[in-house]
């Protein structure tokens, strides 16, 4: 009797929590086809003229290219670094490697914020002003933990003598690697690419710090665009990014399953 | 001396070269983590401790000894132990319902979960500052259902922020508590009942103990989260619910002290170490 009460809450809960969380997400959707400026829903027709105005925002295109190459080049560059530390890692032959691998996933846990202006001072202490280039060098910081949180899990699960194997079956050693190592490892370099990508295309409380009057990333723009004037252009973007983000991780879903991002072996 | 000695200088360099190799691959991330996160955070306590006339503790005295900014402190405690408990008392439950779903069901509820976790922050709570307008959907629905008459204030009051914060961070308190349930072993609850346990004390005997590392992960991460929250107390309550991120934000891009903004800074990041190292060490405690 009390288990399949619990049972019972247990689906209610669950039920309720996704519905709960798909609902900002279908609100935004079904605002930026509003008729009116003022968010109402499209029960009386509905308009998609608020989705040709998001290339007129003040200072939109500038915004996303930024915000596209700070997200691209940062993830490259945590992808190789992180992928090289969690090898060693996994391998056991460095000292200290626990303590390291708590160390680069720590920026996961501390503020933003705290970051952001930690690194405006440090930045600003050495001479290094240029906005680009600080908000790349920033952003390395914000995905780097999560190529590493990725990849040294995926990596304990990696058998090393596999490649010895697959030497001694013949294989030269970037052979042995590169059809060993690489087909066992790409889910959770697919994985850990699409987070660190999503972290620093979404990130605002440090970007707020080392971005100027002209070079601001797309989110710093939003919030801008939210506080000033919104209307429901801004859903129509939201709309917009929240369709790349559905099939980015649909396509993910397709390649390696959603169940491993979850954490979850089977 | 010949036949003895000579396999040691030749397997002492082998696995010198592991660890130097090891090294060289580790190099790249030990120095974007060391210079552009520890020695950054060091400096930042230097600013907070230093002005024009040498060392000073001012900015903390103004921070730990005047009620307004102690109640700014107490905010954002506030903001992150509701978040994280209304978030735990969902997620707990759901994750045994999710861990429990086969086939298309348990990719629709995943598929749920990850993405408003891959939805911008800001994304979110833009959609909640319409939901619950005055003239929003939550209020034109509670009219039209004669719950209310006239729309209540529900944008800047601190249930909007608690929606907001719990509905934005659910998904990193639901994720790690599934992780781990997903993975728990059903045979320790059958034996627990086969002999003779009730449902009560097999739930906290057995299932609670086991699933504690997920609990304890997803709670610090919550908390550490919604403490130091910007957008979502920005655009849900604004000025009238002061955080240390908010007052952070406001000496660094408005009132330009940064002595000030690095102190509150500190504390902030004394209560995510704190968070962490807690969580850690009950994590590591033997169940």
């Amino acid at each position: 009797m009390m288990t399949r009460a619990a049972i019972i809450v247990c689906w209610v809960m669950a039920i309720g929590l996704a519905l709960f969380l798909l609902v900002p997400l279908l609100v935004i959707a079904a605002a930026s086809f509003s008729p009116t400026p003022v968010f109402d829903l499209p029960l009386t027709g509905a308009s998609t003229r608020w989705y040709g105005r998001i290339g007129r925002l003040d200072g939109f295109w500038p915004s996303l290219l930024l915000s596209l190459q700070i997200a691209l080049f940062s993830t490259a560059i945590s992808l190789v670094c992180g992928t090289l530390a969690a090898i060693a890692i996994a391998r056991g032959k460095l000292p200290g490697a626990g303590i390291f691998a708590t160390a680069l996933v720590s920026p996961l846990m501390m503020p933003g914020l705290v970051l952001g202006i930690a690194l405006l001072q440090g930045f600003r202490a050495v001479g290094f002003t240029a906005p680009w280039a600080t908000l790349l060098v920033a952003h390395l910081v914000i995905t780097l933990p999560y190529v590493a949180r990725t990849m040294i899990a995926g990596l304990s699960r990696f058998d090393f003598t596999l490649i010895e194997a697959a030497r001694t079956l013949g294989c030269t050693y970037p052979g042995s690697v590169l059809r060993v190592m690489v087909p066992a490892l790409a889910p959770s370099f697919l994985i850990a690419g699409i987070f660190s990508f999503l972290a620093s295309f979404d990130n605002y409380p440090v970007s707020i710090f080392l971005a100027d009057v002209r070079t601001k990333t797309l989110p710093i723009r939003m919030l801008q665009y939210i506080e000033e004037a919104p209307d429901p252009t801004l859903a129509a973007l939201s709309t917009l990014i929240l369709l790349g983000t559905v099939i980015l991780l649909f396509v993910s879903d397709r390649v390696v399953g959603l169940h491993r991002m979850a954490g979850t072996s089977d | 001396m010949t036949e003895a000695a000579l396999p040691a200088p030749v397997t002492a360099p082998a696995v010198d070269r592991e660890r130097l190799t090891a090294i060289g691959f580790v190099l790249p991330s030990f120095v974007i983590i060391a210079g552009v996160f520890a020695l950054p955070l060091v400096l930042l306590l230097g600013v907070s401790v230093v002005d024009a006339n040498g060392l000073t503790f001012a900015h903390y005295k103004r921070l730990l000894g005047t009620p307004y900014y102690l109640g700014v402190i107490w905010n954002s405690l506030r903001l992150g132990l509701l978040t994280t408990l209304i978030a735990f008392l969902i997620s707990y439950p759901a994750a045994f319902a999710l861990a429990r779903a086969r086939g298309a069901l348990r990719a629709i509820l995943l598929a749920t979960l990850f993405l408003p976790l891959a939805a911008s922050v800001i994304v979110k709570a833009f959609a909640w500052t319409i939901l619950l307008r005055s003239d929003g959907i939550v209020n034109e629905t509670l009219i039209a259902l004669g719950v209310i008459e006239d729309p209540i204030r529900m944008i800047f009051t601190e249930t909007a922020l608690i929606v907001g914060a719990v509905n934005i961070f659910l998904p990193f308190m639901i994720l790690p508590i599934y992780a781990i349930v997903a993975q728990l072993d059903p045979r320790y609850a059958e034996a627990a009942s086969t002999l003779g346990a009730s449902p009560v004390v097999t739930f906290f005997h057995v299932i609670l103990p086991l699933t504690l590392p997920g609990i304890i992960a997803g709670v610090a991460l919550v908390f550490s989260l919604s403490v130091s929250a910007y957008v979502v107390p920005t655009l849900l309550i604004g000025e009238k619910y002061p955080t240390l991120a908010t007052t952070i934000a406001k000496a660094y891009l408005l009132a330009r002290e940064p002595g000030f903004g690095a102190a509150a800074g500190v504390v902030l990041l004394g209560i995510a170490i704190a968070v962490v190292a807690l969580s850690a060490r009950l994590s590591r405690e033997p169940k």
